[in-house]
C-alpha cells in the first residue's frame, strides 16, 4: 500500500516481525489497554523473544547493530497499532541511547546486553517541573561524596517510570559552568533513595507509564557517570536528535492506522443510497490523508538515512522529519474521527483513541515550536 | 529431550473453491500456509524444549515447495528440518502417509516425543497421527489442550473428550496430537528468520526411506478419491418469491446443502 | 528403483495442446507449454485429464493396491457403539439407522460392537433400534478411554467376525482410535461421511464427505481392502424409532487379557467443564437481535441452530442488554465472523454490526422492517414477524432432512 522503498532483505524482515506483532499482539489489545491504563509488558515480551529490542543495540552486546533507519522501519509498524505501546518501546531507547553514544566499555558491557534481550528496560529523565522546552533551567543537583553520587531533585513525565531499571538521568554537577555543568547518570530501580511517583493520568498513549522520578539523597557508586562531567547536555541533545526520527516514525504509523480505519469505513457506510467514500468530499479529505501520511513517511525515511551516515549533521533532518509527522498525525487521526462522523467520536470504533494519542507526537521530545526554532536557527547556520 | 514435529503445507482452505461449472480448484489467490493446527504443536514442541533441553526436529512429506513451511519452523524455534519428498508419494491417502512418515522417522533416529496438529486443514480427516502412532507401536494422545506436567520418562496431559476432559499419563516415547489454544504461538524471531533463511534442509526420497512402492503414494492407499464437487447445488441464486409460506418453502430448498 | 509405478504420461505425438486437461484438472496441476501439456507436483493421479482428453495423449498407469485376497468372505455391517460415563453416545443409535440401510441393500446381518463397563440394558437398547446382533465387551479394563485398549478389542473382533463395512461415530472416541484400528488392519477409513451409499455395479461403499474446511465435497471407495472403514459426525444420519419387538442375539466376548493391557492411564475424568464459546469456529451462525423483543427468544434462536447444527451470536444490542453473554457478539466490538451460512434474526444491520459478518458466504436476514438495512446485504430475506417464520423454517428443515 505505501510505496516501494527498496528495503534490503533485512530491512524486510524487520518490518516483518515488527508488523506481525502489531498484527497479533498490539491491535486486538490496545482498546483494553487504554481503558486500563496498563503497561504491555506481555506484548513487550514477546516483541523481546522476537529480538525487536536487539535492533539498534551494538553487535558486541549481543544486538543487531541496527541505525536509525531500523529503528524507525520497526517504530513505525508499531504505531499502526498504538503509539502508546510504541511510545514505552522507543522511549526505552531513549534511556538507553546515552550509554551507547557516551558510556564506557565496562558500562556498556554492564547494561546494553540486558536491553538487547528485553530483560532489562530504560528510562530517559530530563524534564522537571520548571524545565520542559528550557533544558537548562534544571534543578536536580549530584554531588560527589567520596566514592558516590548524591542525587537530589525530582523528574517530572518520564516514560516507562516504575516500569523501567535503567534511568540515564541528567543533573547539574557544577552550576557555575551553566551548560557546561551538567552530566549524565545511570540510576537503577533499588538506587538508595530513589523512587517513582505514581502513574499519571492521560489524555492519551495510556498504555504507557508516566511518572516523577524522585531522589531524596540517592546514592549511586561513582562509575555511574556516563562520560565526563560537563558533558551531559552534549549528550542529551545527542540523544534527542537521534531519537527524534522514532517518534516521527510512531506519527506516520498511527496516521496509516488512522486512515487504514477511514477507508474501510466510509467503504462500508451507507448513505444516500451509497457508500459515503463515493462522496467527492469524503474522497478528497481521504485523498490528503493519504498524501501527507506518504510524504511524511519519505521525510522520515531520508532523514534516518541520512542521520546514519552524518551523525554529526543530525539537528536539522531529526527536527524536520518530527515536526512534519506529528502535525500530520494530529490532523490525520483528527480527520478519520471525521470521516467516521458520530462512529468516530464512540469508544468502539478505535479512532478517537488514535486523536488523543496523537496530541502528545506534538509536544514531546520537544515541542513542534521548540522543533521549528532549531530548523530556524539552522538554516540561519547553513547559509552564512 | 528428543522431539519430532510433523508439518504440512496446506492450501489457505477458507480460501479454497470449486468452481461449479469447471468443477476444478479457484486457484487464484489461495495462499499455501503451515497447516495451523501444526503451528500449535510446533510451539508446543519448542516450550518442552526450552523447558527440559533438547532438540526439536520438524519433518514434513510434501512436495519440494513444502521446504517453505520447514523454514518457517525454523524461524519458529525448530533446530533441524527434514523435507520428505518423492513424485512416488503422490496421492497417497493417511494410511500411505502414515507409512512414509514412519519410515522417514526410522531414518531420523530415536526420539522421545512426536507432536502434531490434530488435523490438516484441507484433508481434515485427523488420522495421520493416530496412524503413525500405531505403526512405531507408540502410544498416543490425540487433541491434547495442555501438558499438565513432564518427567525423565513420561508426560501428564490433558485430552479434550465430548463432554470434558480426560487427564492422561503416558511414558516415552509417544505421540501427542494438538488442539489449537493449547498455547500461543511465538512471533518468529528476526535471528530465527536469519537462521532459517541459512539452514540446510536435510532431504529424504522413497529410496532413502527404503520404502515399499506398493506402501506409498496412490498405490498404496487403500482409499481413493472417485469424485469431487461443490457443496452447495449449482444454480442461479434468485429472490425468494411468493407468499411468506412460499418464500419459507424456498428459503429451504437454498439451505439443505448446509444440513 | 523406479520412481514409484504410478505414472501419469504425457504423449507428445498425440497431445495438440488444447488444454482442455488443464481446465479439468481439480488441483490445477497442468499448464500448457509451447503448445504441450505438462504435468507438475500438485499432481494426485486423480485420472480427471485422462477421462477428459479427446485425443488420448494421457495414459495414467497406476497399479493400485493389490486386492485382498479373501475379499468376498468379509460380509456384514458393523457400527461401533460408544459407551463412556453410564451412557451410550447417540451417535451410535443414529449410525445403527444408517447401518440398517446399508445392511438391507446389501443383504447382510447388521451387528453392533459396543465396548465399555456396567453397560447393563445397552444391549437391548441397540437391538431395539435396528442391530440384528450385539457384540458385547464389557469389562473394567474399558471402564476408561485408552486408544491402544480399545483399538486392540475392536480390531481383534473385527478380524473375527469380518464385516465389510465398520462404522464409527465421529466423536473425540471414535476419531481417535478407530484410525489405529484401520492402519493395523491396512485398510481404508474415510472420515466425517455425510452421505453413505452402496455402488450399484459392485456394491462397494461409496463414502462422501467435506474437504478443504467444507469447501469441497468428496466421494472415496474402498476397493481393495476390508473392512471398508468409515466415520459420521453425530445429528448427521438418522435413528430408526426403537422397536421392542424387534429381535436379536447379544454375543458376549471375553478377550484375551493381553488385548486389554494399556500403555496410557487415565487418572481422571474432567466432565461438563464449559467450553469457551468460539464461534469464529462455526460453520453456521444463527443470530439474535433487539427484533427477539426478550431475552426468552434466545430459545427459538437455539432451536433453529441445533436444526442446522450450528451455533449461536448475537448482535450488540442484545449482550448489552444481558440476554446473552459477550463471546457470542458479532461486530466491531464483538468477533469477526466468517461462517458459510449467517443467519440474522431481528437485526437491523447497522454498520458496526455488519462490519464483523460480511464475509459470510451466504448472508440470510429475517426482520419485520422492510427497509431494515441488513437486507442489503443479505442473500435471501424473509420480512415478516420472526416468532412465526423461525417455527415454520425449523419445521420444514426437519421435515427435508427425514426424506
Amino acid at each position: 500500500m505505501s510505496m516501494d522503498y527498496f528495503l534490503s532483505e533485512e530491512q524486510q524482515m524487520i518490518v516483518d516481525t515488527a508488523r506481525q506483532i502489531t498484527d497479533e499482539r498490539i491491535i486486538p489489545n490496545r482498546a483494553e489497554l487504554d481503558e486500563k491504563h496498563q503497561f504491555p509488558r506481555q506484548i513487550l515480551n514477546e516483541m523481546a523473544r522476537a529480538d525487536l529490542f536487539g535492533v539498534p543495540i551494538p553487535e558486541e552486546y549481543g544486538g543487531f547493530g541496527g541505525g536509525c533507519f531500523d529503528i524507525v522501519l520497526t517504530v513505525e509498524q508499531l504505531g499502526r497499532g498504538c503509539i502508546g505501546v510504541g511510545t514505552a518501546f522507543s522511549a526505552n531507547f531513549l534511556g538507553v541511547y546515552p550509554i551507547i553514544l557516551a558510556g564506557s566499555p565496562e558500562m556498556k558491557a554492564k547494561y546494553l546486553p540486558d536491553v538487547a534481550t528485553g530483560k532489562k528496560f530504560g528510562a530517559f529523565g530530563l524534564t522537571e517541573a520548571n524545565a520542559g522546552s528550557d533544558a537548562s533551567g534544571i534543578q536536580t543537583t549530584a554531588v560527589l561524596d567520596g566514592d558516590e553520587w548524591v542525587l537530589n531533585g525530582t523528574k517530572q513525565w518520564i516514560t516507562n517510570g516504575g516500569e523501567a531499571q535503567i534511568y540515564t538521568v541528567v543533573a547539574i554537577t557544577d552550576r557555575s559552568r551553566g551548560p557546561r555543568g551538567a552530566s549524565l547518570f545511570v540510576v537503577e530501580e533499588g538506587d538508595p533513595g530513589f523512587s517513582c511517583g505514581p502513574k499519571e493520568k492521560k489524555m492519551g498513549i495510556r498504555a504507557s507509564s508516566t511518572t516523577e522520578l524522585i531522589f531524596k539523597d540517592c546514592r549511586i557508586p561513582k562509575d555511574r557517570i556516563i562520560g565526563r562531567p560537563g558533558t551531559g547536555f552534549i549528550t542529551v541533545m545527542k540523544t534527542l536528535d537521534l531519537s527524534r526520527p522514532g517518534i516521527a516514525a510512531l506519527g506516520v504509523g498511527l496516521a496509516q492506522g488512522a486512515l487504514d480505519v477511514a477507508v474501510t469505513y466510509a467503504k462500508q457506510r451507507n448513505q444516500f443510497g451509497k457508500p459515503i467514500i463515493a462522496f467527492q468530499a469524503v474522497q478528497h479529505m481521504l485523498a490528503d490523508m493519504a498524501i501527507g501520511i506518504e510524504s511524511a513517511r519519505a521525510l522520515v525515511y531520508a532523514a534516518a538515512k541520512h542521520i546514519q551516515e552524518h551523525p554529526k549533521d543530525m539537528s536539522k533532518a531529526s527536527s524536520m522529519c518530527k515536526v512534519y509527522a506529528t502535525d500530520v498525525a494530529m490532523k490525520v487521526t483528527t480527520d478519520a474521527v471525521q470521516v467516521l462522523g458520530g462512529y468516530g467520536y464512540m469508544c468502539e470504533y478505535p479512532v478517537e483513541k488514535m486523536m488523543r494519542d496523537a496530541k502528545i507526537l506534538q509536544i514531546y521530545e520537544g515541542t513542534n515550536q521548540i522543533q521549528r526554532n532549531v530548523i530556524g536557527q539552522e538554516l540561519n547556520k547553513e547559509y552564512s | 529431550m528428543k522431539i519430532i514435529v510433523c508439518i504440512k503445507q496446506v492450501p489457505d482452505a477458507k480460501d479454497v473453491r470449486l468452481d461449479p461449472i469447471t468443477n476444478t480448484l479457484a486457484r487464484e489467490g489461495v495462499q499455501s500456509i503451515m497447516n495451523p493446527y501444526d503451528q500449535y504443536a510446533l510451539e508446543e514442541a519448542v516450550r518442552l524444549k526450552e523447558k527440559c533441553g533438547g532438540e526439536v526436529t520438524v519433518i514434513s512429506m510434501g512436495p519440494p515447495q513444502a521446504e517453505e513451511v520447514l523454514r518457517q519452523a525454523i524461524s519458529c524455534g525448530a533446530d533441524s528440518a527434514v523435507l520428505i519428498s518423492d513424485r512416488a508419494f503422490a496421492g497417497a491417502d493417511t494410511w500411505a502417509t502414515a507409512y512414509t512418515l514412519e519410515h522417514a522417522i526410522k531414518k531420523i533416529g530415536n526420539f522421545d516425543l512426536i507432536l502434531c496438529g490434530k488435523q490438516a486443514i484441507d484433508g481434515d480427516t485427523a488420522q495421520v497421527g493416530p496412524g503413525l502412532a500405531t505403526r512405531h507401536g507408540i502410544p498416543y494422545i490425540t487433541c491434547v489442550q495442555r501438558i499438565r506436567a513432564t518427567t525423565e520418562t513420561g508426560l501428564i496431559a490433558e485430552r479434550m473428550m465430548d463432554d470434558g476432559f480426560d487427564v492422561v499419563a503416558v511414558d516415552y516415547p509417544a505421540l501427542l496430537s494438538v488442539v489449537k489454544d493449547i498455547n500461543e504461538p511465538r512471533v518468529p524471531s528476526i535471528k530465527g528468520k536469519m537462521k532459517a533463511k541459512k539452514a540446510e534442509i536435510v532431504r529424504l526420497n522413497a529410496q532413502t526411506i527404503e520404502a515399499d512402492p506398493a506402501c506409498i503414494g496412490l498405490p498404496g492407499s487403500p482409499t481413493k478419491v472417485v469424485n469431487v464437487f461443490p457443496p452447495q447445488a449449482r444454480g442461479v441464486r434468485s429472490v425468494l418469491t411468493g407468499t411468506l409460506d412460499e418464500q419459507i418453502d424456498q428459503l429451504v430448498e437454498k439451505l439443505l446443502p448446509y444440513l | 528403483m523406479e520412481q514409484g509405478s504410478s505414472m501419469l504420461k504425457v504423449s507428445k505425438e498425440l497431445c495438440i495442446g488444447c488444454g482442455i486437461c488443464a481446465d479439468n484438472c481439480p488441483f490445477a496441476a497442468i499448464t500448457i507449454e509451447d503448445g504441450l501439456a505438462v504435468v507438475g507436483e500438485s499432481c494426485n493421479l486423480c485420472g480427471a485429464c485422462v477421462e477428459n482428453c479427446d485425443v488420448g495423449a494421457l495414459t495414467l498407469t497406476v497399479s493400485g493396491r493389490k486386492a485382498q485376497e479373501d475379499l468376498a468372505g468379509w460380509s456384514g455391517v458393523s457400527v461401533f457403539c460408544e459407551y463412556r460415563g453410564g451412557e451410550l453416545a447417540p451417535v451410535s443409535l443414529e449410525l445403527l439407522g444408517i447401518g440398517r440401510k446399508l445392511a438391507d441393500q446389501r443383504g447382510v446381518k447388521l451387528s453392533a460392537i459396543l465396548l465399555g463397563f456396567e453397560t447393563r440394558e445397552t444391549a437391548s437398547l441397540l437391538i431395539g433400534h435396528g442391530a440384528d446382533a450385539v457384540i458385547l465387551v464389557d469389562h473394567e479394563a474399558l471402564r476408561d478411554f485408552r486408544d491402544d485398549c480399545y483399538a486392540a478389542v475392536f480390531t481383534h473382533l473385527v478380524r473375527q467376525y469380518r464385516p465389510e463395512i465398520v462404522l464409527a461415530g465421529a466423536t473425540a472416541i471414535g476419531r481417535s482410535f478407530i484410525p489405529a484400528v484401520a492402519t493395523t488392519l491396512n485398510t481404508g477409513l474415510t472420515a466425517d461421511c455425510t452421505k453413505l451409499e452402496i455402488r450399484d455395479q459392485d456394491g462397494m461403499l461409496l463414502q462422501t464427505r467435506p474437504a478443504f474446511g467444507g469447501n469441497i465435497m468428496a466421494t472415496i471407495v474402498c476397493e481393495a481392502s476390508r473392512p471398508q472403514m468409515a466415520t459420521v459426525r453425530p445429528k448427521v444420519m438418522k435413528a430408526l424409532d426403537f422397536n421392542a419387538d424387534r429381535k436379536g442375539e447379544v454375543i458376549v466376548v471375553k478377550p484375551p487379557v493381553n488385548l486389554l493391557q494399556s500403555k496410557m492411564k487415565v487418572i481422571e475424568s474432567v466432565v461438563g467443564q464449559a467450553s469457551t464459546v468460539n464461534i469464529q469456529d462455526a460453520d453456521i451462525l444463527v443470530s439474535g437481535g433487539r427484533g427477539l423483543e426478550t431475552a426468552k427468544g434466545f430459545e427459538l434462536i437455539k432451536k433453529l441452530a441445533d436444526t442446522l447444527g450450528a451455533k449461536v451470536s448475537a448482535s450488540r444490542a442484545v449482550v448489552d442488554a444481558g440476554w446473552i453473554p459477550y463471546p457470542h457478539q458479532v461486530g466491531q466490538t464483538g468477533k469477526t465472523v466468517a461462517p458459510k451460512l449467517y443467519i440474522a434474526c431481528g437485526i437491523s444491520g447497522a454498520v458496526q454490526h455488519v462490519a464483523g459478518m460480511q464475509s459470510a458466504e451466504t448472508i440470510v436476514a429475517i426482520n419485520r422492517d422492510e427497509h431494515a438495512t441488513i437486507f442489503n446485504v443479505a442473500d435471501y430475506g424473509l420480512v415478516g414477524d420472526l416468532y412465526e417464520i423461525i417455527p415454520k423454517l425449523i419445521a420444514k428443515l426437519e421435515e427435508r432432512r427425514r426424506l
